[in-house]
């Protein structure tokens, strides 16, 4: 279990533009990015000697961005191969590295032109090895294939329907409104979301997250350090990674998994709360990583916010709106704002800790969940102001 | 029989030390998957290890017999010089009457009668002289 409740702080965070083709490299936003953050931590390269990382090789290096950086010595850095599912598990390694004395400031980044460039939800290889032998042969290529398998299954075990998947489509495109960095921001009515075009049943399109160009990075120090620092720090309270026992050989290869109307946070959820010290009843406002409308309902099922099965009948009737008892995703998430593989979660997350996120700000808030990942692996943080 | 054969432009299986039986098994159109004989359990995908027993797991024929657990109709092709003349095409999750699970193609059924816990039984779908896809149709369909 995480072990460093409230010993570090997120003290900076920075992005660029959301944009379908940045005409720039990938490194070149990954660095836009960084000194950003740095920059709004109140903070110079020189003080930076940590740089962190996750890509689907489809990134630029942690080293390569340090170097146009221009960072001394950089003691920590890497790059962790993961997909959704390490959007949180680099700000956890930030702070074990820091508290291993690897670093004393840690940069944290995902960059990608995942429009413009390798396309997560694209093609794949056309020489099926390992896992895949058993998958893209039979046109089961794409990550919207693989998760309308999960849904369908939870259909069946329970009854969730498109209405429900409707709702959450619609109200995180309300909340993106509200955001002048969302990449949709037009309303999106009930009706629209029905009418929207058939992609792999049970998926209509606006059950499928965006796919975008962008780059966004955290700066976390100790908490020491960050009452120094301009902004009010926003602390790790607490943290999860991992997803139980038959993960396979990779995020598609979920023929060996229990079932699929559930994933990684029902294995996540005990060490997520206990690290915290909290529940899921002490959360203001959450930012679940929904790569597909019906991925947020498995996490709000397996972290207990409510009973496996009734996710679905849980997200209705604006319980998830922003003036509702549980507002999610209140940037507009992966579905409205931007894909950052979930990183930019982390952004919003902070700004409304910060009592910085402007007309998206839920009142008060003074407790945030982050999740990242979709099936059989994930991570996930809580943050306090 | 043999399920409808259509010139194959998809991704091809690459054959590997863990899996040729299974691809052995398909080309003499018999469906040959791991069983460890210490735990009891059937497994798939391949592997060399038994994660239950630790032991390396022995190739038997079974049945060729199961139930959809679920399944996705793929309406909009991707890559689309590939699958556009294949929509709508069905890949579902099948539970093999022996316990575990496998992936195939559903044929011979259109998609909308496709439903939870169909029984299912093997078909066998050549693509090229080596390969040969598993599928599976409704038995009595």
């Amino acid at each position: 279990m995480f072990k460093l409740r409230d010993k570090y702080a997120i003290v900076g965070i920075g992005n660029t533009d959301y944009t379908k083709a940045s005409g720039r490299t990938v490194r070149s936003l990954a660095t836009e990015a960084c000194l950003k953050a740095i920059a709004d931590a109140g903070l110079k390269v020189a003080d930076v000697d940590g740089i962190v990382s996750f890509n689907f090789n489809d990134s630029a290096p942690a080293i390569g961005v340090a170097t146009e950086m221009g960072i001394e010595n950089a003691g920590y850095a890497v790059d962790y191969a993961a997909g959704g599912n390490g959007a949180n598990l680099i700000t956890l390694a930030a702070c074990a590295a820091i508290e291993a004395g690897l670093a004393e400031t840690v940069v944290c980044f995902r960059a990608m032109n995942g429009r413009s460039g390798f396309r997560l939800g694209g093609g794949r290889d056309m020489s099926a090895y390992g896992v895949t032998q058993y998958t893209a042969p039979l046109g089961w290529i794409t990550y919207p294939q693989a998760m309308a398998m999960w849904a369908r299954r939870h259909m069946i075990d329970y009854g969730t329907s498109a209405e429900h998947w409707a709702e959450i489509a619609t109200t995180f495109r309300d909340n993106a409104t509200r955001n002048p960095r969302a990449m949709q921001r037009a309303p999106m009515s009930k009706d629209d979301y029905f009418n929207s075009r058939a992609i792999v049943d049970p998926f209509r399109m606006y059950d499928i997250c965006l796919e975008s160009d962008g780059a966004c990075a955290v700066v976390i120090t100790s908490a020491e350090r960050a009452r120094d620092l301009p902004h009010k720090p926003v602390y790790i309270m607490g943290g999860a990674y991992g997803g139980g026992p038959t993960q396979g050989d990779d995020l598609f290869d979920a023929i060996r998994w229990p079932s699929h109307s559930h994933n990684c946070f029902k294995y996540l959820a005990d060490d997520l709360w206990g690290s915290a010290g909290i529940g899921p009843q002490d959360v203001d406002v959450a930012q679940i990583y929904d790569c597909f409308t019906y991925s947020v309902l498995m996490a709000l099922e397996g972290l207990g916010f409510c009973k496996a099965g009734e996710g679905g009948p849980f997200v209705m009737d604006g319980r998830i709106q922003k003036d509702g008892a549980l507002p999610l995703n209140t940037a507009g998430g992966l579905l409205s704002e931007a894909y950052i593989h979930g990183f930019n979660h982390v952004l919003e997350a902070v700004e409304q800790l910060r009592g910085d996120a402007g007309a998206r700000q839920i009142e008060g808030a003074e407790i945030c969940l982050t999740t990242a990942g979709a099936m059989t692996c994930g991570s996930a943080m809580i943050l306090r102001n | 029989m043999d399920a409808p054969m259509t010139a194959y432009h998809g991704p091809l299986p690459v054959p590997d030390s863990e899996s040729t039986p299974f691809w052995e098994g398909l080309k003499a159109r018999r469906l040959v998957i791991q069983r460890c004989a210490a735990t009891g359990e059937h497994l798939f995908p391949p592997v060399t290890f038994c994660p239950g027993s630790l032991e390396r797991p022995e190739w038997v024929e079974v049945s060729g017999k199961g139930r959809v657990f679920s399944w996705i109709v793929v309406r909009h092709p991707v890559p689309r010089d590939i699958y556009a003349d294949q929509v709508p095409y069905v890949v579902a999750l099948v539970t093999l009457d022996e316990g575990c699970r496998m992936t195939a193609n559903i044929v011979d059924c259109a998609p909308e009668d496709v439903a939870a816990d169909m029984p299912v039984e093997i078909a066998f779908r050549p693509i090229t002289p080596e390969i040969t896809l598993p599928a599976f149709r409704p038995i009595g369909g």
